[in-house]
């Protein structure tokens, strides 16, 4: 009975924390893009127009939920759902920190990674249950792009598990950091098993994982449908892609999974190379900056700073970059993106096994 | 070849970011709003560009050509404005007076009432080619430009200061003086023709 009642704490927190992250992260995202187009954004709704994404949402809520004659609408009506859910679940084997895991799974990454490719599906059923031709196209190019871009994103993380020996989120996060049992190394040669800080991040560990980091975080971008790889919404284009006819709650749903994507993408960013709930701060000397600063509080606000610290890099590129074209998207991803995570996946595996 | 141009690619894209970074971290404080008369005015290419609009508005000279005006005391009906208006939203209705009934401010006598001085803003083309006819300066342009209106009439700005009553009373007026004048020469001609 108790664990039944955590299980469904935990789903109501995780919840609320995709719907706050969605509330603040749109606010951020208007604020950041009209800060780098010399505007002011929002301003008029709270002070400094905080309230405002919370309008927003209250007159979503309020909208008629139109379903298109033509539509399919059984796949029409669960593709919001099963977006959402999809990114959702993604978050239940994220740790937080040192003992705090929604769920331990030793299939972890595995299974984010799996859980998360389930969204392609909502996607395309949004496309084709709208029986609309620019939601299909954008549902389309959408999948194509997604499936592609799991290439170079998974060998950028195989590689990081060939360091780690291990699928599991929580061991990944504990060697990169004072609490190692196995101790960690800062380039494979001096130990920092003691220090820890940022020498002991993957990202250090075997800085080979600094290049898989950029590969994953550009297929990240691509995965969670953002410019410059957002060509499956393309206004300019698609008017607003796979959910052109969605309107009210269901517009806001595919808008939250949007959001929690880029968190939870950041998170596995910063869970796999940047330390996780590990402290930048090393222990030198006496001075034991790294052991003050690890623990449950700090723990969780380490991921949180990391996290949302890659977010904002993702809205900053958003609002620079233009958008690719398909051929240039399919370019990268296989001419560049992969070749160079096959080679960072041979690197490891020499890394491993000379230098670990 | 290839890697030159995935290198450059990476290169110029941190570019942008760079100068979108710069932006970023810009002044975000209001937009100080300055003429542009100003000698600053095109200096202000740092921070915040957009204006708060209802809350603050860019200074416009006093002489400004916007919405226009007119001053109905000084007006003589000469009809000109009317008639050089290139898209015709100026319509007036003139009375003939039975007498001079006034002067404007610059002396001219004034001969005819204005039954209907209507200008449509919503037809103007602000070319301000009114103000230039008119003989007593009296419709002008002023320095007005924000008008928001709901109803599409209420764009149709009328002048006259008469009412329909007036207008029906100065009309009964003239034709009676023009019956008389009629009778009158009437009259002389059949006193004329009596005469012969």
């Amino acid at each position: 009975m108790n664990i039944c009642l955590t299980y469904f704490a935990i789903g109501i927190g995780l919840f609320a924390f995709s719907a706050l992250f969605a509330l603040f992260g749109v606010y951020a995202e208007r604020k950041v893009a009209a800060f780098i187009q010399d505007r002011l954004g929002p301003t008029e709704t709270g002070k400094f127009g905080m309230l405002q994404t919370l309008a927003d949402g209250l007159k979503l809520i309020q909208k008629e939920l139109i379903i298109p004659a033509a539509a399919d609408k059984i796949l029409f009506m669960m593709a919001p759902a099963i977006i959402f859910i999809a990114v959702y679940m993604g978050f239940a084997a994220m740790p937080w920190a040192p003992g705090v895991v929604p769920t331990s799974l030793n299939l972890g990454l595995y299974y984010i990674f799996a859980i998360v490719a389930i969204e392609t599906l909502g996607i395309l059923m949004a496309g084709w249950g709208s029986n609309n031709k620019y939601s299909i196209l954008g549902s389309m190019r959408s999948v194509a792009q997604i499936i592609s871009y799991e290439i170079p994103a998974g060998f950028a993380l195989i590689s990081v598990i060939m360091i780690s020996q291990s699928l599991n989120m929580q061991t990944i996060a504990t060697q990169q950091g004072i609490l190692s049992v196995e101790g960690t190394k800062f380039l494979g040669f001096w130990n920092v098993s003691k220090i820890g800080g940022v020498f002991a991040w993957n990202i250090f560990r075997a800085p080979h994982l600094i290049i898989a980091f950029v590969i994953y975080f550009i297929a990240s971008l691509a995965e969670s449908n953002r410019a410059p790889f957002d060509i499956p919404e393309a206004e300019s284009e698609l008017v607003a892609g796979f959910h052109t006819e969605y309107t009210g709650w269901r517009f806001a749903f595919v808008f939250f999974a949007e959001y929690s994507m880029m968190f939870l993408v950041s998170m596995i960013s910063v869970v796999l190379f940047l330390g996780a709930w590990n402290t930048p701060l090393p222990n030198i000397g006496s001075v034991q900056l790294a052991t003050w600063t690890t623990g449950i509080t700090w723990g969780i606000i380490w991921v949180l700073v990391k996290s949302l610290l890659l977010v904002g890099a993702q809205m900053w590129i958003r609002w620079t970059l233009p958008r690719l074209r398909v051929d240039q998207l399919m370019n990268l991803c296989w001419k560049v993106l992969t070749p160079l995570a096959f080679l960072c996946m041979l690197v490891s595996g020499i890394w491993r096994v000379f230098l670990m | 070849m290839n890697n030159n141009k995935v290198i450059n690619g990476f290169t110029t894209a941190w570019k942008g970011l760079t100068l979108t970074l710069g932006h970023l971290f810009a002044s975000n404080a209001k937009r100080k709003v300055i003429p542009a008369s100003d000698n600053n005015y095109f200096k202000q290419l740092e921070g915040t560009n957009t204006i708060q609009y209802p809350k603050q508005s860019l200074p416009v000279p006093e002489v400004g050509r916007y919405q226009l005006d007119v001053e109905i005391d000084d007006c003589i009906v000469c009809d000109l404005c009317a008639k050089i208006c290139p898209v015709d939203c100026i319509t007036i209705d003139s009375i003939k007076a039975t007498e001079v009934i006034g002067q404007t401010s610059d002396g001219s006598k004034k001969m005819l009432y204005a039954a209907k001085f209507d200008i449509d803003m919503a037809k103007c083309m602000y070319c301000g080619l009114c103000t230039i006819v008119c003989p007593t300066e009296c419709i002008i342009m002023t320095n007005q430009y924000d008008r928001t209106v709901f109803e599409l009439k209420d764009l149709n700005y009328e002048f006259s200061d008469m009412t329909p009553e007036d207008a029906a009373e100065k009309r009964a007026l003239l034709e009676k003086q023009q019956a008389e004048k009629q009778a009158a020469k009437l009259a002389a001609m059949q006193k004329k023709e009596a005469g012969q």
